[in-house]
């Protein structure tokens, strides 16, 4: 059985693996750590964030100032897909964002049917049958 | 003999505890009362109520009733209210159990109010019913604002009132208000300036004001006097009593009709089932630690850098926010909170993006765990200024939707829709002083509600939906609030263009604001709010952050006489009218947001943007339909959506290359490819043991949670004793800037320095 833990990665429970659900991919184990199995990018800021003022003339520019800030692009090493981003100090090390208890999904998941799409919950619906004629 | 003595013991402690409350010099604020979210033990005669009415539809039904009673109350002080804050729902009307927990809350509004402010009720229990000058009587009435005694900031004042029957007293009401104005030194309730709490205002420990349901007009006269809009003050103190009695009278209608005991029973009976599903609701989730951060780019007063960190771990039923690691408090600066704060803004994320199904009330937090250390930014000290705080929580209420949104992802029950971060800041004008009418005003524009909706996992984010603290609030109606106010919003409600949180679903954008005061010599403006630098959330799964938005300013020109005689000089955007500086003569200057009170003149342009929510997924799966139906309304330019999604697409026809598209992505994934580095090798070159030496740094740093960083690398503390922290006034940083430049000056002159000169 497989379980989908993020919107590109899913872990599973027989081989106790994170997998990249765009290409299958085994990204490493899922008792670590699976940024330790993709790849690093150090993103300038300036590439997503646009200067909408002139960065000549101005101190302030609407584009993150490089030096405050670092933003971390995690790729999957077969399909290059974006797996993760994240924005944080410059030079600090990458968060172990997701330390899963292996045995406790095990666990979890034997009373649980495989799901193979992620379930999206409840939607918000406009009320089309509301009006104001009287 | 041995009983005696343990009877002699028993004795002299009470004696001794007795003595000690009766010379207590000092009622501060109780830890016992402030540390402590969850409700109430069971009382004895709950227990007695809860056994002798088991039906769960009559107790259903006093429930919906109660319900409606607070809604209605809701939409009294909503209508009625004086301050912007009441028009745009800044309030909660709610009903609290005979313990002081609350129970059953207004559902619109702000709802972190739902998690604190029960607090001064548990203080007016704890001291004021048996205290013999104060007491607690039938058509009481007490005000509160200060956050250290509960709620959130001491803009918020509260009025509540103990509901009696036949002299028992069975539950309590109350409606709280973000009232704005407050006497702090600087206008409308929010100072940035404050560097002590003694800057803040009125800091009201709860007290009567109100006795026989009539506002006692000394003590009335004395907070008029306190602050710089009394007339406000007195008339939504009227409102908030109104309210309460209204409560009051719905409550009273359940008593005759189903009798106290089943009141007791309804009220108990929610609260716990309330923490009985939540406690089965995060059992679905993985059992699992969730690690995140976000950064905080100034102190409103200069910029810094400084960590909010968080580890969630969730095991079995229990689940366990852990701060650790987060920046020391600041001492001298105001965007420190107290503990209630920080866990009230947690709650507001449940209550607002994970669990919006269950019932507004204290109960819903209680079961979550928290882990802080005391003296930090999310837990600060008694004498830490606090009036700012929303700074911090805000960043709380980030750093905990981005960790839960990787707990939901795998849950088959689901209630609302994973989503990215929401935009987390007040980008709004803060202003004061007098009006075209000649009265004296200090409050906000509504627009810190125009915040842009996180990205969800099968759409983009909703555009200036809504604050983080209320999914129901309003934007207001700019031309009401120009009768009272002598500013025009020359631009407003219209999105940013390219300020958009990329991904496979976009963050929702905010809109530009560019207002000029018109009708009067004495009007000034503030912004308060962080991220002029660094973004201040984050994306999810691969989506990115907002930008960073700064204030622009032009100064030196009056744009009403260019309205009046060259209107074709006017441009609509932030954009043109800094890059084109179409005003002759003209000063333009961009600043960070955290602009203290700054007195304007007439006709000169302030200029800022509301913020974007976070974005969803790989921007390289975004459908390219989506990227040209934001070119076509104006939310991004052709050449960024090009470059940000790689679409091929002809820029007159914005007809998309389905083909070239998919090629150009392909292309990108394989230098995505080529580009990254091997985890172990990043770390290796680029991950650094120590924060940058030139920016002043606060918190942990990488994996070491025991020790923190206090603005310089060369200052390392205790993690669990940060001490005071005392940062340098702007003012004396810049003159210190100055001598020495003077001193180099002088030098090259061939001066003496200037202190030798005779």
């Amino acid at each position: 059985m497989k379980v989908l833990m993020t919107e590109y990665l899913r872990i599973d429970l027989e081989t106790e693996n994170w997998e990249c659900r765009v290409c299958d991919h085994v990204v490493g184990s899922a008792r670590g750590n699976y940024k330790e199995g993709l790849l690093v990018y150090n993103r300038d800021p300036a590439d997503i964030h646009p200067s909408i003022i002139d960065p000549d003339k101005y101190r302030f520019t609407f584009c993150p100032d490089r030096e405050w800030v670092n933003i971390y692009e995690f790729y999957c090493p077969s399909c290059g897909t974006q797996v993760e981003v994240e924005y944080t100090f410059p030079n600090h090390a990458p968060l172990y964002d997701m330390e899963v208890d292996v045995d406790a999904l095990k666990e979890q998941w034997s009373q649980r049917e495989e799901i193979l799409e992620p379930i999206k919950g409840p939607n918000v619906l406009v009320d089309r049958c509301h009006t104001h004629k009287h | 003999m041995n009983n005696e003595t343990t009877n002699q013991a028993l004795e002299d402690q009470e004696l001794i505890a007795k003595f000690l409350k009766e010379t207590t010099l000092f009622l501060g604020p109780d830890p016992d009362i402030m540390r402590d979210h969850s409700i109430m033990p069971r009382s004895a005669d709950e227990d007695r109520c809860m056994e002798k009415f088991t039906d769960l539809n009559q107790i259903a039904s006093i429930r919906e009733r109660l319900q409606s009673a607070c809604e209605e109350g809701f939409e009294m002080v909503e209508q009625m209210g004086a301050a912007p804050g009441a028009k745009w729902g800044d309030i909660i009307t709610g009903i609290y159990s005979a313990s002081g927990d609350l129970t059953i809350g207004s559902a619109g509004g702000v709802l972190i109010f739902s998690a604190l402010v029960h607090h001064p009720i548990k203080f007016i229990i704890k001291n004021w019913i048996e205290e013999k000058t104060v007491g607690v009587s039938e058509g009481d009435g007490f005000i509160h604002n200060d956050s250290r005694y509960g709620n959130v900031h001491n803009t918020d004042q509260s009025m509540i009132v103990p509901v009696f029957h036949e002299g028992q007293l069975v539950c309590w009401v109350a409606s709280t208000v973000h009232e704005g104005e407050n006497g702090a030194i600087e206008p409308g309730g929010m100072p940035s300036m404050a560097e002590t709490s003694f800057d803040e205002g009125l800091k009201m420990s709860p007290f009567k004001v109100v006795e026989n349901y009539e506002i006692k007009k000394d003590l009335l006269t004395f907070l008029q006097n306190s602050v710089r809009e009394p007339k406000l003050q007195y008339e939504d103190m009227k409102v908030k009593l109104f309210a309460c009695m209204r409560l009051e009278k719905r409550i009273k209608e359940v008593l005759a009709a189903d009798g106290p005991d089943a009141l007791t029973a309804c009220l108990r009976y929610t609260n716990e089932s309330v923490v009985t599903e939540v406690r089965r609701r995060i059992s679905e989730w993985p059992d699992m630690t969730v690690r995140t951060q976000t950064i905080m780019d100034s102190t409103l007063r200069e910029n810094a850098l400084l960590k909010i960190n968080l580890a969630v771990t969730k095991k079995g039923n229990r689940l366990i926010f852990d701060f650790t690691g987060t920046s020391p408090e600041l001492t001298n600066r105001a965007i420190n909170t107290q503990l209630p704060g920080m866990k009230g803004m947690v709650g507001q994320a449940f209550m607002n993006h994970i669990w919006p199904d269950l019932p507004r009330g204290q109960a819903g937090l209680s079961p979550v765990e928290f882990v802080t250390q005391q003296g930090t930014l999310v837990d600060c000290s008694y004498a830490a200024p606090n009036s700012q705080s929303l700074m911090s929580i805000f960043h709380s209420f980030t750093v905990a939707q981005h960790a839960t949104a990787k707990f939901l992802y795998s849950c088959p029950d689901k209630y609302t829709r994973v989503l990215a971060p929401w935009h987390n800041m007040i980008n709004t004008f803060i202003w004061g002083g007098v009006n075209q009418h000649g009265e004296t005003l200090g409050n906000l524009c509504a627009d810190l509600n125009g915040m842009g909706g996180g990205a969800r996992m099968d759409r983009d984010g909703e555009h200036a939906l809504s604050p983080i603290f209320a999914t129901m609030a309003d934007i207001g109606e700019q031309e009401m609030n120009e009768e009272e106010v002598p500013f025009l919003q020359l631009v407003s409600k219209k999105m940013t263009t390219n300020t958009q949180a990329p991904g496979k679903y976009r963050g929702g954008m905010g809109y530009t604001m560019i207002a000029a005061t018109k009708d009067s010599d004495q009007w000034g403006f503030m912004t308060t709010t962080q991220g002029s630098k660094v973004p201040t959330i984050q994306g999810l799964f691969g989506g990115y952050a907002g930008g960073s938005y700064p204030l622009c300013k032009v100064q030196g020109m009056d744009v009403y006489d260019i309205l009046l005689k060259t209107p074709e000089m006017f441009k609509h955007s932030i954009h043109e009218i800094m890059n084109e500086q179409p005003f002759p003569g003209a000063k333009y200057s961009t600043h960070h947001m955290g602009m203290g009170f700054d007195i304007s003149k007439r006709g000169e342009l302030y200029m800022i943007s509301q913020g974007s929510g976070g974005g969803y997924g790989d921007p390289l799966e975004r459908d390219p339909t989506y990227v040209i139906m934001d070119i076509e309304e104006g939310l991004i330019t052709a050449d960024w959506a090009k470059k940000l999604y790689k679409v091929e697409f002809n820029e007159q026809t914005l007809v998309v290359d389905a083909e070239a598209t998919e090629k150009l992505r392909a292309e990108y994934r394989a230098l995505r490819k080529k580009q990254g580095v091997p985890y172990a090798e990043f770390v290796k070159s680029h991950v650094k043991d120590t924060p940058p030496e030139n920016i002043p740094f606060y918190g942990s740093w990488n994996d070491d949670l025991d020790s923190v960083y206090a603005g310089s690398i060369h200052d390392k503390r205790d993690a669990k004793n940060p001490g005071p922290i005392y940062v340098t006034h702007p003012k004396d940083v810049r003159i210190s800037e100055l001598e020495a430049e003077l001193v180099e000056v002088r030098k090259q002159a061939g001066l003496p320095p200037a202190n030798e000169r005779k």
